[in-house]
């Protein structure tokens, strides 16, 4: 008898070969036969009324696409729907989409689109935090009372900034008209939020639309509401003009009007007992969602839930708003609202610590969750927690205690900063059973080849090569016999999309349940079909209005661990290594496990210390990859990650969410150890040069 | 229009295009190659890395009256070839590629560092491929990638 490989052992990527020789089909690699350009004519202005619109002389076969074109509904179908197709009488932020232009010639669409000449009348736009478009609020035991007996309360306020998802790829489609229906195919995460999308706008069935994954190059949360705008932009130019069209995002454009991670501003409030344990904590959290929320109140919940990371603090009042202002509006973006308050959570502890002079460490230690405490919305951590041995690890690998306490002598401007944090795996609360409803479906055909229909999107975290290696491994077939083709919803059921670490945990989970009932009922060459949908585990007890129970059926965790050096004279900040431990229940593979470990902290760091984009009068000022910075093959740290085996029973071979993990606990890790290193306490997020001097300079 | 005659994945080809027009347009709209991405459009990314007398350059600044009488090669060429083998195996062994999108250009930005320098240290890695942005990976698995191709194909390069 053979035995069995671990299914975390690694394998070569299916679909690798295809990518490194150039032939994949990106999505601005397809051409049509007959394809016309369009390009988006946009508001220069932040906020006004459209006056009047005079279009230059239109050549033959160039076409103006705007609201009147559109046949049911100018909205754009997500979360909240208040996101326009196209502006119709107001605009409401800089690069404000108004028409296309469309053509065969792009030189012609490109200059056409340039001359269109719009008169506004402008009005006065909002750029602070005053216009609340979603208020949400818990709380969890009595924290009156709590700080009426605390024997001290401490205070301060973080913020964030913007970041910008930077895919390598930008936004695509490319659509055509089939038997009376629109096809779009393109680079996107959620093949069915981009159908739904296109059917309410359209006003079509179900038949009329189909979406087709094109290779995705890099999405990371940037593809998973805004691909709807567009494609839906373009279902209504395709029913106008009836032609294959291309529409292709340039860098500029897509940097400059697409969702970006919200920048936030959250106030923390603690009170402590006599004994310096925290009793309760108050805390308000605002993020900028720009012109339109769209996906922005989900972002804050997700946001508001993580208040207390990996700490039980028994009473709190957490309110929360998504402040609507006249630039471009924000959204997903890997970490979904968890980065910006693990941020916060992760310096105000240690600014406690340092206030009422305690070690941070031993303070953090004592207050940190264990198994069967109540969470942030007075659910219960069922699972075991293995937090401990990992950060014990954590600081074996990186000699953290030594290097703490030699960084603390100032003049070697060496600081080393350590996190650890935890992620909500799936959606929030009841949103798995009540608004996905995922379903999946596993075809057998007659030469018992085993084919995934799922609508799960391969942006490079792997489950091309996961979903089949799980399959594969419980059906004991080779994995050559089941395939998994990029998802095209003529074919595939809705499995949800592909967001919120939720992939393998519940989309490969559902794929190992019919995959076992696959096998246990596996007929010799014919044709089978099985199919599963989603059911919420039992003990998972959530009530949306009033944000209590458990607000996710597991949670992975993590240690971040990150030595920096900022130079004396320039204060310029480098990160010299990092460390990491995860959580999250078992590596389907490890090898892709370590390569969202590697990509997700050199984000998560990035967004702490390097990635800077702001705005004036809605203007953004980063518009480029020259001038909006990421890290390239020089900035990133040396860096050593671990995964440490935690199954969790209800997760496929005990799999748990990775991709939003390995980001969020970046930030804090490498502001810590900034604030190691120059003396000074960091509030604000990216710690620039210019910030440290402030801080240096002002204390 | 003029005439441009240059070489391209060792064949000769002549184009009648516009003198100015992006080499990559060129190859990716005008003669089907599309192995070479465009990530920026302004020579940041690296995504449309090609090489040109062996040197790396990006193909999206590139002007078409610049490559008169001079030799190309493209993912698409330098794919038949065994160095390309190696690099690619190596790419796959160390999990290097995930969205894929930078990844024609890194591994022409690894031809040219080995051609150069056969057995770089990571420093000297880590610097060849400071014009290669890459969203996904931190970088650590190209750069495993690139020291297992060196030692794998000991004696190609
Ligand atoms: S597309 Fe040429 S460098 Fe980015
Ligand atoms: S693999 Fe996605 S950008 Fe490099």
């Amino acid at each position: 008898m053979k035995t069995k490989k671990d299914i975390s052992e690694s394998i070569r990527k299916v679909d690798s070969e295809e990518k490194i020789s150039g032939r994949a089909p990106y999505t601005s690699d397809i051409s049509v036969e007959g394809m016309l350009y369009a390009k988006t004519v946009r508001s220069p202005i932040a906020r006004g009324v459209i006056k009047n619109v005079k279009l230059p002389d239109m050549p033959e076969g160039y076409y103006t696409v705007d609201a009147s074109d559109i046949p049911s509904r100018n909205v754009v179908s997500m979360i909240y729907e208040d996101w326009p197709v196209f502006a119709e009488k107001e605009v409401n932020f800089i690069g404000e989409p108004i028409m296309l232009i469309v053509g065969p010639d792009k030189e012609t669409v490109m200059n056409l689109a340039d001359n269109v000449e719009i008169d506004y009348e402008e009005k006065n736009p909002v750029f602070d935090f005053s216009n609340s478009g979603v208020r949400l609020h818990f709380d969890k035991g009595d924290v009156v009372n709590a700080f009426e007996r605390a024997a001290k309360t401490i205070e301060y306020e973080y913020e964030t900034g913007y970041q910008e998802q930077a895919y390598i790829e930008p936004q695509g489609f490319v659509g055509y008209i089939e038997d009376g229906g629109y096809t779009l195919v393109g680079s996107i995460q959620c093949p069915y939020y981009v159908k739904n999308a296109v059917m309410d706008t359209m006003g079509e069935d179900e038949d009329k639309v189909r979406v087709i994954q094109a290779p995705v190059g890099g999405a990371f949360g940037g593809k998973e509401e805004f691909p709807s705008v567009t494609a839906c932009q373009l279902a209504v130019a395709l029913k106008k003009i009836q032609k294959p069209i291309k529409f292709i995002y340039e860098r500029e454009e897509d940097m400059e009007t697409t969702t970006k991670r919200h920048p936030s501003k959250t106030k923390m409030e603690a009170a402590l007992d006599e004994h310096n344990n925290i009793i309760g904590m108050r805390s308000r959290i605002g993020l900028d969602g720009g012109a339109y929320i769209g996906l922005s109140g989900v972002v804050l919940s997700r946001g508001m839930l993580a208040v207390t990371n990996a700490y039980t603090i028994d009473n709190l009042d957490v309110h929360g708003d998504v402040f609507l202002t006249n630039t471009v509006p924000n959204g997903a973006f890997r970490g979904f609202g968890a980065p910006q308050m693990i941020f916060a959570i992760e310096m105000f502890i240690h600014h406690i610590a340092k206030d009422i002079g305690e070690d941070p460490y031993v303070f953090r230690k004592r207050h940190m969750v264990k198994q069967g405490d109540k969470t942030s919305t007075s659910g219960t951590f069922r699972d075991p927690i293995i937090l401990d041995d990992m950060i014990q690890k954590a600081v074996e690998i990186s000699n953290y205690h030594d290097k703490a306490k030699a960084y603390e002598d100032r003049d070697t401007y060496k600081g080393i900063g350590m996190s650890w944090f935890l992620h909500g795996c799936g959606f929030t609360g009841s949103g798995e059973s009540d608004i996905i409803k995922a379903n999946v479906k596993l075809r057998k055909d007659d030469e018992d080849n085993v084919h995934i229909l799922v609508a799960a999107v391969d942006m490079g975290q792997g489950p091309k090569t996961t979903f089949r290696k799980l399959v594969a491994d419980i059906l004991d077939v080779p994995i050559e016999q089941v395939t998994f083709n990029y998802p095209d919803t003529r074919y595939v059921p809705d499995s949800g999309p592909t967001v919120a670490s939720r992939t393998m945990m519940v989309v490969g989970g559902l794929l190992a349940r019919a995959a076992k009932t696959l096998k246990e009922d596996w007929k010799e060459g014919e044709e089978q079909t099985v199919v599963k949908q989603y059911e919420q585990p039992d003990y998972v007890e959530w009530d949306q209005d009033t944000m209590r129970g458990d607000a996710y059926p597991a949670y992975s965790w993590g240690v971040n661990v990150v030595e920096v050096e900022v130079s004396k004279v320039t204060y310029e900040v480098t990160v010299t290594n990092a460390w990491s431990i995860y959580d999250l229940g078992k590596a389907i593979d490890e090898r892709i496990v370590m390569g969202q470990a590697d990509g997700g902290q050199a984000q998560g760091i990035a967004y702490g210390y390097l990635e800077v984009m702001n705005h004036e009068n809605g203007k953004l000022k980063q518009k480029n990859m020259t001038d909006y910075i990421i890290p390239t093959s020089v900035d990133v740290p040396k860096m050593e990650n671990h995964i440490m085996d935690n199954p969790y029973p209800l997760g496929p071979y005990g799999a748990k969410g990775v991709g939003e993990l390995t980001l969020v606990g970046g930030a804090p890790a490498v502001a810590l150890a900034i604030e190691q290193a120059i003396g000074r306490k960091v509030r604000k997020i990216p710690a620039t040069p210019e910030s440290i001097m402030e801080l240096i300079d002002n204390g | 229009m003029a005439k441009v005659t240059f070489t391209l994945n060792g064949e000769s080809i002549t184009v009648d295009e516009p003198l100015n027009m992006r080499f990559l347009d060129i190859l990716r709209m005008k003669l089907g190659l599309t192995g070479s991405k465009e990530g920026c459009g302004e020579g940041e990314c690296g995504a449309c890395a090609v090489l040109i007398d062996g040197q790396l350059v990006n193909s999206c600044l590139l002007p078409l009256g610049s490559v008169e009488g001079r030799n190309v090669m493209t993912i698409e060429g330098y794919r038949k070839t065994k160095r390309y083998k190696i690099l690619e195996d190596a790419f796959i062994e160390e999990g290097a590629v995930q969205c894929g999108i930078c990844t024609p250009g890194m591994v022409m930005a690894s031809e040219s560092l080995l051609n150069q320098n056969p057995k770089p240290s990571e420093k000297e890695i880590r610097i060849a491929l400071a014009g290669n942005l890459c969203r996904c990976t931190g970088y650590e698995m190209i750069f495993k990638a690139v020291k297992r191709a060196a030692k794998e194909g000991e004696g190609l390069w």
